[in-house]
């Protein structure tokens, strides 16, 4: 056995110093876990600022030992790679090891164990923990807003639909994959569009949308034998001619009467709220900020200077004021600017007022996408004789835009993270919600527990989100 | 001919369409106006505002006028923007570089500290702050004071306040310092350019900005001491502190989530911005005999500034813009003293929102050409 040098750890010893170091290492860990999940001070005896330290002290002694390079045990050689480069590496990993250890029974007994999840008044909450009571409680007016108990089927109702509806491209068979994008980009938003304000927001006008349902599927129906040639013109304008003749010819007087006997209640924009708000304007806002902002990012490359001026205009507008600015301009300037009996519902006027900011995003997002394409694409475009919108839609929008997928999935989930700020306007989703449960003098003090719930709930979206544009990304990845 | 009508014609339509539009407000907006009596004009700027605001760094109270009262939100604005934007770059920057540090624990916690705060709206954040985590603090009078001078309560921070004597001297002083430091940085590249001769610029550096101003207090007459913050009773249950200055929650709470969710971002930019630079540049600065820290400070730095600056530019703009949200916790900055109290004593919708939208415009467009200034400085000089 050779000599030990204790401040240069070498391989002739490593099994001395493989030990010692891993005694050293282990006892501090186990004082630091002692001490915050059992209150056990095994290093009480010493004087209190020394015992505070000597986890750190004993733990980078330990590391220090077990630092030795190419030892031959692979899970040593990981360790040391890892956590344990240096003595600076070494101090860091430790407390952020302890900083873990010391977090984990706070956390712990704050969620799960001190919490009270029973019962539904504010009497079981007497503990430190969560008041998950409190959710409980209150889940109905998180998730619907003010909207009324008997009718929420509807808005569960349509979001399931509309779910359904949007999954039909995993389900889609080759045969009918190239009538995706005219599905997703026209029928599926017309439908979502009926639904949410027709169906949930009830009323006479209810029957307009069923009127709408029966002649979108007739006509897509019909579609389907119609000669490919044809097709385009078909889609637009047959399910409109069907709607119309359908209300106003045929079953105009008897779905009246039957309105009469079992139409939906109507329920008022300002009724809605919670979660399932934020998913009604985050869903339209993304809809039509989409289209607007390519209209302008087209615009602020093209060649007439008119365009581009105005274009320029808009976008750097929108992008320098903040939106909570907007909203307000959207809540008491906006109405001025309108006729006096014509009168815009102030759900429209917030979608509206979000779609234009984001759209300003969008357009910069795709913009980029535009330029980053290589010239060659252009003049290849051009030389086959494409004009200016065959070229865009069939050539370069397609690749443009598989490469902004981030971009645009970051603007999204900008614009998702914005839709709390509708309380401008007074509309209340679920963090509206939130401030209005916590003042209610039954349930005072358990705001922590709401932001929690919303602040989980907005986590899971949001990181859902961008791990499905990261896959996104990835799937339509080209190599060139 | 026909070749200039094609490019005439769709930008006159455009045209057409945008003056349209805006003449359809414009007429809605006179005849509406007319209707309920309103006259348009920036007159009330003059008149006295009549309300108060909490917290204000020029003096101010009600018999001021509007345009004072703007003055006030705006430099409340300013300052939750650059107390944030200071912040968050630093936060941002110890993030960034954790996040490629080689120590999986440090680069894993980074990682979810980004992907913690990013996901979660800025919004709930200033509310959770505000209404869930600062009103746990203690009340003034169980406050324990941190390093014996600060103290952090449910009304606020309160820290010692500097009085100054002979500040002017001070400030000189410190000028003179910088103005040194710059002639001596002049001279060193001079000498190394033609001797080849490295003098130590930044240790003469370092002893110049403290010695300076160190000699102004011993010959200038400088002096300064610091006034503590003291209990003062109002009530039997009702707790102040006296003297110091005073930060309240408000600022506390919207300065922390600011720089807490866009640091975020930032960490995210300087990341690229590292990652984004060769490897081979590394590995060429070494081979010719750099040391770590010259290969950083001369090779990697000044590469990786090109690419983190112009999305962390963007990352102030919405600092800034963000810092509106101050309305929601009642903390008095522009949208919530002119935006929000002026509008609703004058009921004046058009001028106060239009001026409040022009002043994010101009902040958002000066920010947005210093940095443009800057990058072009240090962009790549093409021949």
């Amino acid at each position: 056995m050779s000599k030990i040098n204790f401040l240069k750890p070498d391989k002739d010893n490593l099994t001395t110093f493989l030990y010692m170091g891993s005694f050293l290492f282990g006892i501090s860990v186990i004082d630091v876990f002692l001490n915050s999940f059992f209150r056990l001070n095994i290093t009480g005896f010493l004087p209190s600022s020394l015992s505070f330290i000597i986890p750190i002290i004993l733990g980078f002694i330990g590391l220090h030992f077990i630092r030795i390079e190419h030892s031959g045990y692979k899970f040593l050689d990981q360790v040391n790679k890892n956590i344990n480069t240096n003595n600076f590496n070494a101090i860091l990993s430790l407390l952020i090891i302890f900083i873990i250890i010391k977090a984990t029974p706070p956390i712990l007994s704050w969620f799960v164990v001190d919490a009270s999840f029973a019962g539904d008044s504010k009497d079981v909450c007497s503990g430190t923990g969560a008041c998950w009571t409190y959710i409980k409680v209150w889940f109905r007016r998180f998730m619907y807003g003010m909207y009324p108990n008997a009718e929420q089927w509807r808005i569960n109702l349509s979001f399931i639909a509309l779910a359904l509806l949007g999954s039909v491209g995993y389900f889609a068979t080759e045969k009918f994959k190239k009538y995706l994008t005219l599905y997703y980009v026209i029928i599926y938003p017309f439908i979502a569009f009926l639904f949410i304000f027709f169906f949930i927001s009830g009323g006479p006008v209810f029957f307009d949308f069923s009127y709408g349902i029966i002649a979108a599927v007739i006509s897509i129906i019909i579609g389907f034998f119609i000669p490919g040639k044809f097709k385009f013109y078909y889609f637009i304008f047959v399910p409109i001619t069907l709607y119309i003749a359908l209300k106003y010819f045929i079953f105009y007087e008897e779905l009246i009467e039957l309105g009469k006997l079992d139409g939906l209640n109507w329920v008022e924009t300002g009724a809605w709220g919670g979660l399932s708000l934020t998913f009604i304007i985050s869903f339209f806002c993304l809809i039509f900020c989409f289209p607007i902002g390519m209209a302008f990012a087209l615009g602020r490359r093209s060649d007439f200077p008119l365009i581009r001026y105005i274009s320029i205009g808009f976008i750097e507008f929108w992008r320098g004021v903040p939106l909570i600015t907007v909203l307000f301009m959207s809540a008491v300037m906006f109405p001025m600017f309108l006729p006096e009996d014509f009168f815009i519902d102030k759900l429209v006027r917030a979608i509206i007022a979000i779609s234009l900011f984001e759209a300003a995003y969008v357009a910069e997002v795709i913009r980029g996408g535009l330029q980053a394409l290589p010239r060659g694409q252009y003049e290849a475009a051009k030389s086959l004789g494409m004009g200016y919108w065959k070229m865009h839609i069939f050539v370069i929008l397609p690749q443009a835009l598989k490469l902004v997928i981030p971009g645009i999935a970051n603007t999204f989930l900008a614009l998702v993270k914005d839709t709390p700020l509708i309380f401008v306007v007074g509309l209340l989703e679920i963090v509206g919600m939130l401030n209005l449960a916590k003042t209610n003098p039954e349930w005072l003090g358990f705001a922590m527990e709401g932001y929690v719930f919303a602040a989980i709930i907005f986590w899971i979206i949001c990181y859902a989100m961008s791990k499905y544009s990261y896959n996104l990304e990835q799937k339509y990845k080209t190599e060139r | 001919m026909n070749l200039k009508l094609q490019k005439i014609f769709p930008q006159l339509i455009t045209v057409l369409v945008v003056v349209l539009v805006f003449g359809f407000f414009t007429y809605n907006a006179q005849i509406n106006m007319e209707n309920r009596g309103i006259d348009f004009g920036y007159g009330f700027l003059s008149q006295e505002s009549s309300f108060d605001v909490q917290f204000s760094l020029i003096e101010y109270d009600g018999s001021h006028s509007y345009f004072r009262a703007y003055l006030v939100g705006l430099l409340n604005t300013i300052l939750v923007s650059v107390i944030g934007i200071i912040f968050a770059t630093i936060l941002g920057v110890i993030v960034g570089v954790a996040r490629l540090s080689p120590n999986y624990l440090i680069n894993q916690f980074a990682a979810f500290y980004v992907e913690f705060f990013r996901n979660i709206p800025l919004l709930l954040q200033i509310f959770f702050w505000y209404f869930a985590a600062l009103r746990a603090l203690p009340l003034p009078q169980d406050a324990d004071a941190m390093l014996g001078v600060f103290f952090l309560t449910i009304k606020g921070l309160y820290v010692p306040a500097f009085i100054w004597e002979n500040l002017n001297v001070f400030l000189y002083s410190i000028i003179a310092a910088i103005i040194a430091i710059v002639v001596i940085r002049i001279h060193a590249r001079k000498v190394q350019e033609t001797q080849g001769k490295q003098l130590p610029v930044f240790w003469i550096s370092l002893g110049l900005i403290f010695i300076l101003p160190l000699l102004s207090f011993l010959i200038g007459g400088v002096s300064l001491s610091f006034e503590i913050p003291k209990l003062k009773q109002l009530a039997t249950t009702s707790f102040i502190y006296e003297g110091g200055l005073s930060l309240p929650p408000e600022l506390i709470a919207l300065t922390l989530s600011l720089a807490l969710y866009t640091a975020t971002f930032i960490a995210e930019c300087v990341r690229a911005g590292i990652q984004g630079v060769g490897k081979g540049q590394k590995e060429a600065a070494a081979s010719i005999g750099l040391n770590p820290n010259q290969v950083l400070k001369l090779v990697v730095m000044p590469q990786a500034l090109r690419i983190i600056i112009p999305p962390t530019t963007n990352q102030y703009l919405n600092l800034t813009k963000n810092s509106s949200l101050a309305a929601a916790i009642a903390y008095p900055d522009l949208v919530l003293v002119f935006a929000g109290t002026a509008l609703m004593q004058t009921g004046k919708a058009i001028e106060i929102v239009s001026i409040t939208m022009l002043t994010y415009l101009s902040l958002s467009i000066s920010i947005s050409i210093l940095m443009n200034w800057y990058n072009k400085k240090i962009a790549i000089k093409e021949k």
